[in-house]
Formats: C-alpha cells, structure tokens, sequence
C-alpha cells in the first residue's frame, strides 16, 4: 500500500475495483451499453473493454449530454464502474452518480486526480466523503 | 450539505434548499448547487431559458428521476424547450421499439410536458423562432446546442447534461461557473483553415470535417479558428459545433470574422498565448471525410441519413432541389423539427413525392427506425458518421449532400473527386 494521492470530490462514496486507464475520453451515451457494462465506442483504442466494477481512470469526458444518464442508468442496473477518477473537472459523469444516489441510494465516488499512480490491472480505493478530502489508494 | 463552503447562496436559494418551496425545488436545488460545487462556482446566476436533454429515454433511471420531480411538484420557472425523445410522434409508424419501451419513453416526454417544458422535440432549438439573445444567461443541454448557443449567438450556457438542465429549468439558477464567465470564453487553441478549394470552402461537409478535426485537437478548450469566409451560414457553424461536441467536448468556439465574440484574432485569445497552433488543410479534411467512413467510393449502399442535428428550412429546401424529379434507388431519411417542418410544406411535398421519408421529434441514429434497412448508410453529418458505427452497428460514409443523394440515386456510395479537390 501507498500513501493515498489527494483528489477533488465531484461525486460522494467510497469503492475498490480493478483499476482501467483508459487511453482516450470516452462519451458514455454511445460509448458506453448500460445493459452489457461494456465499452462500445468503435473509434476507442480499447473498444469492447468490460467497465463494470472497475475504478475507470480518463483524462477528460468527452461527447453528448446523454452521457449522464446512461452513466444513473448504469449505476441502477449494477453495470457502472466501481469509481471514476478523472482528469480534469467533467459535470456530465459527476451528475449521473449525484442523481442515482438521490434516486437509488448507490454510491459511485467521482474524482479529479491529476497525479495518482494508477495502473491498469492493480487495486485501487477512491473515497470521497463529503466533509473531507477524497484520496485514492492503490493496493 | 455543503462541503467547501466556498459557494455563496442568495436568500432563495437557501430557502429553495432548507424545503421551503417544496420537495421538487429542494431536490433540484440541492443538485444544481452540488454541481456548482464540483464547478467550484462561487454563487449561482439567474437563466433566461432552458433546453432540456433528460425527455430522450435511455432507460429507467431517467423516468424515476422525472417522476420523483413530478410528485415534488416541480414547474419551470424559465421558458423551456425539449431535445428529441425516442418517439416520432407526427409518424409514429417510423419507430420499431419494443411496446414496453415505447410506453415508458412516451411516459418520460409526458412528464417533461407536465412540467411546463414545450413540446418542441428538437436538438436544433436555436432554429426555434424564438432564441436567446446575445450575452444572455441559459442553461442548455444537448451538445450541439450548447456549442451553437454559446459559439453562435452569444449567449451563454455550461456544457450542461442531462439531469441539470431540468434542476437549473426548475430553480431558473445556474452555477456561475465556466462558459457563463468571461475568461472562460477565451480561446485556448488556434485553428488555421488553409489552402481549401474555394468551392469546397463553401460545402457544408467542409465545415463538419473542420469541426471534427477540432474536437479532436482540442478536446474540452475553446478553439479560434481562423481562415472561414464571412459568408459563412449558420448551417455551416451548426455542422462545425455538431462535430467538434461528438469527437471532442468543444461547448465554445471562435470563427475569427464570422462569430460575434471574436472580430478579430486577438478578441477571441484576449492575447492569451495559445496551448496550440495548428493549420487545417486539405490533406487532413479528406482525412477526416474518412475516418468518418468505413466504406469506399462505389461501395453498394443501403440507405441515406440526413439532418442530423435536425435541418433547418433552408437545408431542407436544397434537398428538395436535389431531390425534384430523379429516382431514388435507396431510402432516404430526413431528420428536422416539427416547427421548421410546419414552414416548408411545399418542399415538403417534393421530398415526400420524391419517395424521402421526414422523420421529426427523433433521430435516426438514437432510435431504430433503419433497423431492418441494408447498410452502409450514407450521411451529409460528421456526428452521425461518429456515433452509428458503436450504436447502431451500422457501416457509414460521410459525403456532402450531392454526394449523398448522388448516391441515393445510384445505391452506391458516389464520390464527388471535384469536391474534395482531389483533381
């Protein structure tokens, strides 16, 4: 274990998952199939990659409005990743995790971490409490 | 509730938040001031209007959240405007969902209605008779309304989802935060469209490859691009924001000369040194007409797509100038609102005597209503080009509108070498 990096909280809620970095954004609404869990998106470096579970890391979002609720979508059907750390400030995936954990009482954690260390394949830890710092840990 | 404290809050606002004016204003109150927080806004602003996104149904979670409104006693507090949904309500028989889904998304656009929102079922809301003035606060969803609102006319919108386009439509506040500040309009990126065929620089699928490589250079900053004409239409912006919004996250950009935020270079920087300076020529315009294609000149083609984001009446009317007296061999579908629809019903009766199917309040490409048409679809819009392939599974070209009915009338994908200045 490492000492957990410092992250900005968009979304609350703690989550461990199998870390993806994914090389390029990625818009949820036609990127993303909330029934499969997995990455749709043709023109992705990794199309066909499985999102469920995962503590998905990307630089950005990227795309159409629709991306927040197929991200709420996804969260009630149990398909969602596990965490979301982001690159840079994305309200469009921060907005799917608020409005499912009003709706359904899940939470997704949605961060910004511009350095945290994370690798593919290891695991990792995001919490986001809403009082204090969000770090993420990596096992 | 509040996690940083940096937010400051009017007194309406935190009577919105204590409960005061009801469980539906609390709730869109509580998620319009999280966001603010994520946007490390420091206070709300009032909104004019708002374009809502959340009536197109991508499944239940978007009607639990309409209904959890609807009980809360939620009203618009701002003229509101509705995207697309996943129905056609004037030509229901266009749309094959399943009757489970049908009725559920039927349910959602009734909920928006309920709401207050007018039923206006379009992406193209800026093609409305009615729009937002220069400098005007909005908030809109739909991201090639967005990037037309904020690039085009001057007003000023976030890149806003859905969710939060009803929660600001219902308060009538919006965090005042990003493209709602000056500085955050400033361009970061210059853009510099050089050496195209003047002819070329007047077809519209010029200005949708521009936009398609921008989005990808630039990703979520404010591009200027610099080296359009003056005589550049607003259907030709609409092309450049719709692609730049799909292959990058552009909710603003500058046409040096041509957009109202940017009469000249240094406007649009505010002197800022730019992150990057790139030219756009040819070369790399026929290399977006391709990415955008996975099919090749001569290729047997199974149906054309048009208007998407929805034509405007003037589109529709050079269509209906193409169209007029040839024989089709393949479908063609033509996407637009039901309010520009209303207003050329001449043209109407070309397109449709020409054998054109008119598809309004939806999209061809979010809802199946080519599901059983053979594929490759041709298509004049670089966002259709970008989302059919993972969504629909479908086979794709971009090609301008001659291309594109040129090919309806041959049923195979006819490239215009002229065009794209390939001699």
């Amino acid at each position: 274990m490492t000492e957990p990096a410092t992250a900005r909280m968009l979304a609350p809620g703690v989550a461990t998952g199998e870390v993806l970095v994914l090389d390029e954004a990625l818009s949820f609404w036609g990127g993303f199939d909330p029934k499969t869990g997995l990455l749709i998106d043709t023109h992705h470096p990794q199309a066909g990659a499985a999102l469920t579970g995962r503590v998905l890391v990307m630089a950005s979002g990227r795309g159409s409005s629709s991306s927040s609720y197929v991200f709420a979508e996804a969260i009630r059907a149990g398909t969602a990743p596990a965490a979301v750390v982001l690159g840079e400030t994305d309200t469009i995936v921060a907005l799917g995790a608020i409005v499912a954990s009003e709706l359904y009482g899940i939470e997704v954690p949605v961060v910004v971490a511009r350095e945290h260390g994370l690798v593919s394949g290891r695991r990792a830890t995001v919490r986001a409490d809403p009082f204090g710092p969000a770090g993420i840990t990596v096992e | 509730m509040l996690g940083s404290g940096a937010l400051s809050l009017s007194h309406g606002d935190h009577a919105a938040l204590r409960g005061d004016r009801g469980d539906a204003l609390q709730l869109a109150m509580r998620i319009v001031t999280r966001i603010a927080e994520a946007m490390q806004a420091r206070e709300l602003l009032d909104v004019a209007s708002a374009h809502v996104d959340g009536c197109l149904y991508h499944g239940r979670a978007g009607l639990d959240f309409a209904r959890r409104l609807i009980e809360g006693g939620a009203q618009v507090a701002v003229p509101t405007t509705l995207n697309v949904s996943s129905l056609d309500l004037l030509h229901p028989e266009l749309v094959r969902l399943d009757a489970g889904t049908t009725d559920e998304a039927r349910a959602l656009m009734q909920a928006y209605v309920a709401m207050g929102c007018r039923p206006t079922w379009t992406c193209a809301p800026y093609q409305l008779a009615e729009r937002p003035s220069f400098g005007e606060h909005i908030a809109w969803a739909e991201s090639n309304a967005i990037v037309f609102a904020n690039s085009v006319l001057g007003a000023r919108t976030g890149r806003y989802g859905d969710f939060i386009d009803i929660c600001c439509a219902v308060t009538g506040r919006a965090p005042a935060a990003g493209l709602h500040l000056d500085e955050e309009r400033l361009a970061r990126t210059v853009l510099r469209v050089e050496g195209l065929p003047p002819a070329l620089l007047r077809d519209d699928a010029a200005y949708a490859a521009i936009g398609h490589i921008a989005g990808g250079a630039t990703g979520t900053d404010v591009p200027a691009i610099v080296g359009l004409p003056d005589t550049t239409t607003e259907d030709q912006l609409k092309a450049l924001g719709a692609a730049a919004a799909s292959s990058g996250a552009v909710a603003m950009f500058h046409a040096v000369g041509v957009t109202p935020e940017a009469p000249t270079l240094e406007a649009a920087t505010g002197g800022l040194e730019p992150t990057l300076d790139m030219t756009i020529d040819l070369r790399a315009l026929r290399a977006a007409r391709d990415a955008l294609s996975t099919v090749k000149a001569g290729a047997a083609v199974g149906s054309v797509s048009l208007g998407t984001p929805h034509h405007s009446a003037a589109e529709l009317r050079r269509i209906a100038r193409l169209v007029e007296g040839r024989r089709l061999a393949v479908p063609v579908y033509v996407n637009t609102g039901r309010d520009v629809l209303a207003q050329v019903a001449d043209e109407v009766d070309v397109l449709r005597g020409a054998g054109v199917t008119i598809v309004t309040d939806t999209c061809t490409y979010i809802t199946p209503i080519i599901e059983r048409v053979a594929t490759p679809v041709v298509t004049d819009s670089a966002k259709w080009a970008w989302y059919a392939p993972g969504n629909l599974g479908f086979d794709v070209a971009f090609a301008t509108l001659e291309e594109c009915v040129d090919s309806a009338e041959a049923g195979r994908l006819v490239r215009d070498a002229k065009a794209w200045g390939d001699d």
